[in-house]
């Protein structure tokens, strides 16, 4: 039976936490992330979540508890933005090297100074190198059904590398919208209790996480998250399906194609604008332009050969980035444009939507004429230009 | 079932090898003196004085790293630190 | 009922031919507490001369399981494994965090007083050999007043942090302070404090041959000179109740204590100190038995 409530994305993450059933929570208040982690301390308080939630005095603290819990053998939850996240970047790293299936919900939220509590993707994909898997939801629906499968994809032994739903800020997180509920039994079912590996804590097999590794030895342990996360791709694509059995909803796996198969020009982005970006999309198809999105559900693995296939051939690539790496260019252009080496499509890439400015499907729409004119006028060149900045210095 | 490559160690005596290489002087124990009160096997910080059954003490000089500690302790100085060949 | 030195353990949990400098006190304490509490322990090591005491992948020296963790983290670690072991049911198992003075008195000092705020279930033992050790003498918050280090070349002008009542001041149940010159009073002091719920300290003074330049045979004496000079009190404050233990009780009698000289000409670190600076620290040592003084009944 199903079972709809109208969620904000934070509580849409904080009900399907709690379905997860977690059994220690260890996190940190910060904008716009706060309203996730007072829902499961409420859950907790009042025993409808059997777990034990440590209120810690940093994020920093909050993936180490987090990490402790865990190589306990704990199913365990934490969530942060913005300067959490940079706070506990050390701790990040920790939890990916360690092998740990933490999972954690990202709230999307500009980086300081200035302060800013709106949205942008810098936070998130200032991760990417961790060793977590990232996966970036568009609607409140897919946060929910995300942080579940989440669980599902971390604690695969083909995997067991910590995973981070991000969701953008306000858009996301403080509005509300229907979001289908599974029953405990059906999450029951297809999440059961997180199994116990023989490395991890215990006093009747004592061994040492982490001690020193030298150069003859640490690049394995690397080389095996690399591994584990070229294995994650097929268990992704698996525990969708698996999802799919019990929800009737799936998104495409690694990436969701939008009308992409007849398209010429197509919009790669992720996070909630692609809703915006679709919206264009169907605007410029009634007007007779081929355009498609490419929405990327996860960062990481990044999907190398969902992005070949759907944007090979095609006459150009317009990725938006809701970030910048200074100096170089946005995280999602440079990611793409490696994973089309040795193509001659046109890539361009905008920067926009930085510190949670506003970009509406007409504004897509701008960016999608822009290509077409460069095109018409015979101008292919794959570059990088920033959207909507007003003063030049 | 993959293996998977976490850091994880075994414990291990020797976990950097034979220890009783890095000595400059050893301890030698007269057994005579001792009056076995164990401060030597207690004090030791590598354990490498070994408590018998019936509590008489033995240096392990595969590890011992001649610190000395033992004969500075012992109540009875039944320990000697000699010059190691 | 005292603890003799027959009835402790053969059992060995910080296995020889391990990393320690020889003459350790680090290495000692680390063997004392498998001493006092046995197997039934998980041990938190943040950055710090216990992560390189261990060996290297793929052996361990230690016998706990034991997880090596960043610098400042070690109390959250540990909170975040006491609350696991918690909701696991998992009873019986003493979660210790095995921190030096850098992990506890600096870096780790807000983990610290968070976890002991929240009262979670942690036997937190700093072992102070009072600078940045592993990394090659350099200075902590716990390094004491005219001490060489390699960044406090003329010696440090400040005094040590006084971490214990720190501590004492988050009102948990259990805070002692201990010394590597006297091993059973700590074995008393760890078995005394597991006994409790909740945050419970112990900071135990370790000499280090190394950085404080004395010869590895000294290690212990120096570490009962640091008490008999009164430079460092034995004592523990328990549920807020203060007591001095050992060859302190008898200490606040100053013609009781041997003279600070004693302890400062036996380390190389405090070989250029002026007389001022000898009677600095005599001032400090008869400042902290004033204060000491206050707080007994």
């Amino acid at each position: 039976m199903e079972r709809v409530a109208v969620l904000t994305g934070n509580y849409a993450v904080a009900y399907a936490v709690k379905l997860c059933r977690p059994q220690v929570i260890a996190a940190y208040p910060i904008t716009p992330q706060t309203s996730i982690v007072e829902k499961i301390a409420e859950f907790v308080e009042k025993g409808e979540l059997k777990a034990k939630y440590v209120r810690v005095e940093s994020e920093h603290s909050a993936m180490a508890a987090a990490i402790g819990a865990s190589a306990i053998g704990a199913r365990v939850f934490t969530a942060t933005s913005s300067q959490g996240l940079l706070y506990m970047y050390e701790a990040v790293w920790s939890a990916a090297g360690a092998r740990l299936p933490i999972v954690m919900a990202v709230v999307t939220r500009a980086i300081f100074p200035p302060w800013s509590i709106w949205t942008d993707h810098s936070d998130l994909l200032a991760q990417r190198d961790t060793g977590w898997i990232i996966a970036m939801a568009e609607d409140n629906q897919e946060v929910f059904d995300m942080i579940i499968q989440a669980y599902r994809i971390a604690e695969d032994e083909r995997v067991l590398l910590p995973v981070m739903v991000g969701l953008d800020a306000f858009s996301l997180s403080h509005t509300a919208a229907p979001v289908s509920m599974l029953s405990q039994d059906e999450v029951d079912e297809f999440l059961p209790p997180r199994k116990a590996f023989s490395f991890l804590l215990e006093v009747k097999n004592p061994i040492t996480m982490g001690n020193v590794a030298f150069p003859d030895h640490y690049m394995e342990f690397r080389y095996s998250i690399q591994r584990a996360m070229e294995r994650a791709k097929e268990v992704i694509r698996e525990v969708e399906e698996e999802f799919y059995e019990i929800s009737g909803r799936r998104y495409g796996g690694l990436v969701e194609e939008y009308r992409c198969s007849d398209a010429d020009v197509i919009l790669v982005l992720m996070g909630a604008w692609a809703g915006d970006a679709k919206e264009c999309v169907d605007a410029l198809r009634e007007r007779g332009l081929n355009v498609g999105v490419l929405r990327i559900r996860f960062v990481r693995p990044f999907p190398r050969e969902e992005v070949r296939r759907a944007l090979l051939g095609k006459r150009a690539v317009i990725v938006v980035d809701r970030d910048i790496s200074f100096g170089g260019a946005g995280v999602l252009f440079t990611e793409v444009s490696s994973a089309l080496q040795q193509s001659n499509i046109t890539v361009r890439g905008y920067i926009a939507g930085l510190g949670g400015r506003d970009v509406t499907a007409r504004d897509f729409s701008v960016m999608v004429e822009r290509v077409y004119a460069d095109l018409e006028s015979g101008n292919k060149e794959s570059r990088i230009e920033w959207y909507g900045v007003k003063e030049v210095v | 079932m993959k293996k998977i490559l976490a850091p994880v160690s075994i414990p291990s005596e020797g976990a950097v090898g034979r220890t009783g290489f890095w000595r400059t002087f050893k301890p030698i124990i007269d057994k005579k003196k001792c009056i076995r009160c164990l401060l030597c096997w207690l004090c030791c910080p590598e354990g490498a004085i070994i408590r018998t059954e019936n509590d008489d003490v033995i240096v392990n000089y595969e590890y011992c790293k001649g610190c000395g500690i033992c004969a500075n302790e012992c109540p009875k100085n039944a320990i000697e630190m000699v010059l190691e060949e | 009922m005292p603890i003799t030195v027959k009835s402790l353990p053969r059992e060995e949990y910080l296995l020889p031919g391990n990393a320690s400098c020889p003459g350790c006190p680090a290495a000692l304490g680390l063997r004392l507490l498998g001493k006092a509490l046995g197997k039934s322990v998980i041990l938190v090591v943040p950055a710090s001369c216990t992560s390189i005491i261990q060996g290297p992948y793929p052996k361990t020296s230690v016998k706990f399981p034991l997880i090596n963790v960043i610098f400042a983290s070690s109390a959250a670690t540990a909170s975040g494994i006491a609350a696991a072991l918690e909701i696991l049911g998992k009873k019986g198992v003493h979660v210790v965090c095995w921190s030096g003075d850098g992990g506890t008195v600096d870096i780790g000092l807000q983990a610290l007083s968070g976890a002991a705020e929240r009262g979670d279930n942690i036997l937190y033992i700093c072992y102070d050999n009072e600078a940045y050790m592993n990394t090659g003498i350099q200075r902590s918050g716990s390094t004491p007043y005219g001490a060489w280090t390699t960044t406090t070349v003329l010696g440090k002008k400040r005094h040590k942090k006084n971490l214990p009542m720190i501590m004492t001041a988050h009102n948990i149940p259990y805070v002692a302070t201990a010394s590597i010159g006297y091993p059973l009073d700590f074995i008393e002091k760890v078995r005394k404090a597991v006994k409790y719920k909740g945050l419970k300290y112990i900071h135990l003074l370790a000499p280090c041959p190394v950085g404080w330049r004395f010869p590895p045979s000294k290690t212990i004496e120096v570490g009962r000179l640091a008490v008999l000079t009164g430079i460092w009190p034995l004592y523990e404050i328990e549920k807020g109740k203060f007591r001095l233990t050992g060859v302190s009780r008898v200490l606040l009698d100053k013609s009781k204590r041997r003279p600070v000289i004693e302890y400062i000409r036996v380390q190389g670190r405090f070989s250029h100190l002026s007389e001022e600076d000898v009677r600095v620290l005599e001032e400090y040592v008869d400042k902290l038995w004033e204060d000491i003084k206050k707080m007994l009944p």
